[in-house]
């Protein structure tokens, strides 16, 4: 019954700032519903090897922050990989030969028209909410007798055996501002040189939120998509099959 | 201007340049010509009626039109620059005092009629062309 496991060496996601929604006309007169990502100077701070680290990946950072808020350390390490500070890092867990060399800069050709990917945010906090809005509880009556309790959540266990709320019981509280993936999301329009990915319907997050798009892990990866990563200028490689606009300087793997 | 207003001027310009939006409001009588398609070939079926709402939103813009089909009222909805549009031409101008017509919903016959206001049709495929002052200031 398992879904086919796919196995594909892991290529590094992207990081990216919602901007918000708008719509694309299609010529074939369908108009797509977009959420707008940007990339700006998205760039490798720092590659974390196996040796060294105990696993491989690449840590990329998102446009540029204020020196002066910057700490001394952080300083530091933005200066060993010869790049500007950045507002934002994350690390994605990448195969070995995957492995992005500091200071490459990330193109939003990375990702290819019609890809599937999932997308990772932090959703928009709703405060203390209830179980209807929580937990999608149906709440009481709104007559036959219920009285001052139509939203209520309703009985929330047995009696003297066990005695107690069982453990995990769905209940009001804070809802939101969680890590939330949506999975299997569709790229609908790539413009690399304005460094803009346009995903299919909604992605998780209020706008100016940070979100990280990486393939899909339950779809197989196009064949045709850049592979150690889609790299804007200064690189290499034989594997630069894609859209990727490619100067000539030699560049690790 | 941010990175999503642009994309949307840019759009704006991309499509008005295909097929011209003439200057109209609510009140009225547009001709919608929609392509429609059926299997292999298209073809373009017109659509004619009162425009009852306009939603002005930039890119997302549409207006409603309403007519009596048959003796049934029939609505929709139209993207103001959806490709599948061929052409909106103005028939006729109507003389209203709302921005949303809604209230001929609840009427028909006689007292669903808008009376014609003396403004000019003429500018219709343009692209948003030159229409007198006077009646530029009134669809504003």
């Amino acid at each position: 019954m398992a879904a086919p496991t796919i196995i594909q060496p892991l290529r590094t996601g992207l990081l990216a700032k919602k901007l918000g929604m708008t719509r694309i006309f299609r010529d074939d007169g369908t108009h797509v519903p977009v959420t707008v990502l940007h990339l700006d100077q998205v760039q490798v701070v720092a590659a974390l090897t196996e040796e060294n680290d105990g696993y491989n990946a690449v840590q990329i950072g998102w446009g540029k922050a204020k020196v002066k808020n910057v700490t001394q350390p952080m300083r530091g390490h933005y200066a060993k990989a010869k790049v500007e500070p950045k507002k934002k890092l994350v690390e994605f867990r990448v195969a070995a030969d995957a492995l992005l060399e500091p200071g490459t800069t990330l193109s939003a050709a990375h990702f290819s028209v019609g890809q599937k990917i999932d997308v990772c945010g932090v959703s928009i906090g709703k405060g203390f909410a209830g179980g209807m809005k929580r937990w999608n509880y149906a709440g009481l009556e709104a007559s036959h007798g219920v009285s001052a309790s139509h939203r209520s959540l309703g009985s929330t266990g047995n009696r003297q055996d066990p005695g107690r709320t069982f453990k995990n019981k769905k209940m009001e509280g804070h809802m939101g501002v969680d890590r939330i993936t949506t999975l299997n999301l569709e790229v609908a329009a790539v413009d690399a040189e304005k460094g803009l990915l346009m995903i299919k319907g909604a992605v998780p997050g209020s706008k100016d939120g940070y979100v990280t798009i990486r393939d899909a892990i339950k779809r197989r990866r196009p064949v045709d998509a850049a592979y150690p990563a889609g790299i804007i200028q200064a690189s290499i490689i034989e594997a630069a099959v894609a859209e990727t606009p490619v100067a000539d300087t030699p560049d690790a793997g | 201007m941010n990175i999503i207003q642009q994309y949307e001027a840019d759009e704006i310009a991309r499509l008005t340049a295909i097929r011209g939006v003439p200057e109209f409001i609510a009140g009225d009588t547009i001709r919608v010509s929609v392509k429609v398609v059926e299997g292999e070939r298209t073809r373009v079926q017109a659509f004619e009626g009162v425009c009852i709402a306009r939603s002005n939103r930039g890119l997302n813009s549409n207006f409603t039109i309403r007519k009596i089909s048959y003796g049934e009222g029939v609505e929709r909805v139209f993207p103001l620059y959806a490709p599948t549009i061929a052409e909106i031409a103005v028939v006729r101008r109507g003389d209203v005092r709302r921005a949303k017509l809604y209230y001929l919903r609840g009427r028909s016959g006689k007292s669903a009629r808008i009376q014609e206001r003396a403004r000019s049709t003429t500018p219709v495929a343009g692209k948003g062309a030159a229409a007198p002052a006077e009646s530029a200031a009134a669809s504003e």
